[in-house]
């Protein structure tokens, strides 16, 4: 695997863009933030998941790290901002299985349902990355358990159903 | 000058990704080991293994000798006496084994002797802004334990220690300074005279991070006066699992155990237990004996080779790296050029690239089959200090050649370029 392979154009591109950067204040009824960090670098990102009824309506993160890091992170933001919650976690076992892949390709159902996400498949080579990527992507569900929690607590809280 | 010794080191003539030659330059974390090292560690499972320092048969006996002959080479080494060095499984456990003593002597064990490792309220202990986390942790919790003050010699923001106020840092109170003999990250060797004087001036021990100038520089301890003094096998050619703590005898003798077990005692009653002398009363259990035959067999390597030749090498090869990697549009150099001609800096070069995370510039010299160390190198506070959350690090050993260092510094010369960073 040659070294533009892993750094295709589409994660140089989010590296350099960084969709949903800058940790807005969320407005959803259902609110979750997560802080991670990777011991081996010192890279951290913040994220905030608001979800409303059975959506991931916002997602807002502010973070530094490598452009694997990061591109993973824009790619994340702009994919799953606007999902139902069950195509959320879709994508989720999507990319960790991409991850666990060693550089070969998902079945053609799963990309798909990646998009973008699917230029990381030379990452799933270099063991040492992995974690890289899956920064944004561990924080996105700690974010999103706390905000379904929260949604739901809000739910019946407001009296509905 | 040496000779060129890659023929002495198999691992250096295996390939890497796509096929290309390797090319090593991590030595800093962990170095590749000579066949002579590999042979005495083989030979020793193979022919004399056997229980050390118990039983009367002849494997036990052949492995005692194995064993306290690879001691003695390791405290020749360093200019100690054999009874002076104790195994321990690296750097990592000796710095904690003098901490825990202390902790142990400030809980009240070790009687009167001991009184010169007890620390508490009213206390200061002693370490420096670019200590690597093995030569910080331990000593932070000693004081966050016995209620001691943790304070520290600062770096200016090149990355270099601050040796003006020294005695405003290491104050009347002070009972133990902790401190590197050459940075992991800089690469700069410390000036230890000054603190030296300045730690025994007030009655504070001094503890020595051996790890980056014992497989490197010539180091004598008598020489430096520091009192105790932590290495590892891995970093000096030698296996990894075994490292030494080097002490004054009666220094040794007098600070309490802190790992509890057989081998290391004279009479255990149901309920008291007497120890031995340094360096048995530090080894409980079962020692990792065939890695100390090796790490003898690295000392012994060394020797042969001369420190001063080794440094002499090494010298050049930071020469390149270092005056290489400064000259790059882009590229910062973590600490200065030096002047390896004056031995000041070890054959390495930890770099900042403008624009590229230090993961992505390892990436691109992996790519290459260069292998170098990316992250903080377990030294956060000096690069946090310095502004960064990270570095691309390239250190060298006794088989690095000319070419290696070049073809780090050709590489970093491209990873701009490939990420797109135009600045």
């Amino acid at each position: 695997m040659s070294l533009e392979a892993m750094y295709q154009q589409v994660i140089m591109d989010h590296a350099r863009e960084g969709h949903g950067r800058g940790l807005v204040d969320l407005t959803a009824p259902g609110r979750g933030e997560s802080h991670q960090v990777n011991p081996t670098c010192g890279d951290e990102v913040t994220m905030r998941v608001g979800v409303e009824g059975d959506t991931v309506a916002a997602i807002a993160w502010e973070g530094h790290g490598c452009s694997i890091s990061q591109a993973s992170i824009s790619v994340l933001s702009e994919l799953l901002e606007g999902e139902s919650l069950d195509t959320a976690d879709e994508i989720y076992e999507a990319f960790r299985a991409l991850m666990q892949a060693k550089g070969e390709p998902l079945d053609e159902e799963r990309e798909d349902l990646l998009g973008d996400a699917t230029a990381f498949v030379g990452v799933g080579k270099y063991p040492a990355r992995i974690k890289c990527a899956l920064l944004g992507w561990m924080a996105f569900r700690d974010a999103l358990i706390q905000a379904r929690a929260a949604s739901s607590g809000a739910a019946v809280e407001g009296g509905e159903a | 000058m040496l000779p060129d010794l890659r023929d002495d080191f198999p691992i250096l003539t295996r390939t890497v990704r796509n096929g290309r030659p390797l090319v090593y330059l991590d030595s800093g974390a962990t170095a590749q080991r000579p066949l002579a090292v590999l042979e005495a560690e083989a030979a020793f499972s193979r022919e004399h293994n056997g229980a050390v320092a118990r039983g009367a048969h002849l494997l036990a006996e052949e492995a005692t000798d194995a064993f306290e002959t690879a001691r003695a080479s390791v405290a020749e080494l360093i200019g100690a006496s054999a009874d002076e060095v104790v195994w321990t499984s690296g750097a990592t456990a000796a710095l904690n084994l003098v901490a825990n003593g202390m902790l142990q002597a400030s809980l009240g064990a070790g009687g009167a002797e001991a009184e010169r490792f007890r620390v508490g309220p009213g206390d200061r202990i002693v370490v420096t802004e670019l200590e690597h986390h093995a030569n910080l942790i331990p000593w932070q919790q000693l004081a966050a334990r016995t209620g001691a003050e943790l304070a520290w010699i600062p770096v200016d923001d090149a990355g270099e220690l601050v040796l003006d106020g020294l005695s405003e840092v290491i104050t009347a109170n002070t009972k133990v300074v902790a401190f590197t003999h050459a940075s992991n990250v800089t690469g700069v060797i410390t000036d230890v005279e000054p603190i030296v004087r300045r730690a025994h001036e007030v009655g504070a021990l001094v503890v020595l991070d051996g790890c980056q100038s014992v497989p490197h520089i010539p180091v004598d301890v008598a020489q430096l006066g520091v009192d105790l003094m932590a290495f590892s096998g891995h970093k000096m050619l030698g296996p990894t699992g075994v490292g030494a703590l080097w002490g004054r005898k009666e220094l040794l003798d007098a600070l309490p155990p802190s790992v509890f077990g057989g081998g290391a005692i004279a009479i255990v009653t149901m309920e008291t237990t007497t120890w031995l002398e340094a360096p048995t009363r530090f080894e409980p259990g079962t020692q990792p004996v065939a890695q100390a035959v090796g790490m003898g067999a690295a000392a012994r390597y060394l020797m042969d080779l001369g420190m001063e030749n080794v440094a002499r090498h090494e010298a050049r090869i930071a020469q390149i790296l270092r005056e290489g990697a400064a000259a790059l549009p882009g590229v910062r150099l973590i600490g200065p050029v030096g002047d390896p001609e004056r031995f000041d800096v070890l054959g390495l070069a930890a770099v900042a690239v403008e624009g590229v995370h230090t993961h992505d510039v390892g990436q691109v010299l992996d790519d290459r089959g260069i292998a170098a160390r990316v992250g903080h190198h377990c030294a956060q506070p000096l690069h946090r200090r310095l502004g960064l959350t990270g570095s691309t690090r390239a250190s060298a050993h006794v088989y690095t050649t000319e070419d290696d260092a070049h073809a780090f510094v050709e590489a970093l010369a491209g990873v701009r370029e490939f990420f797109g960073v135009t600045v």
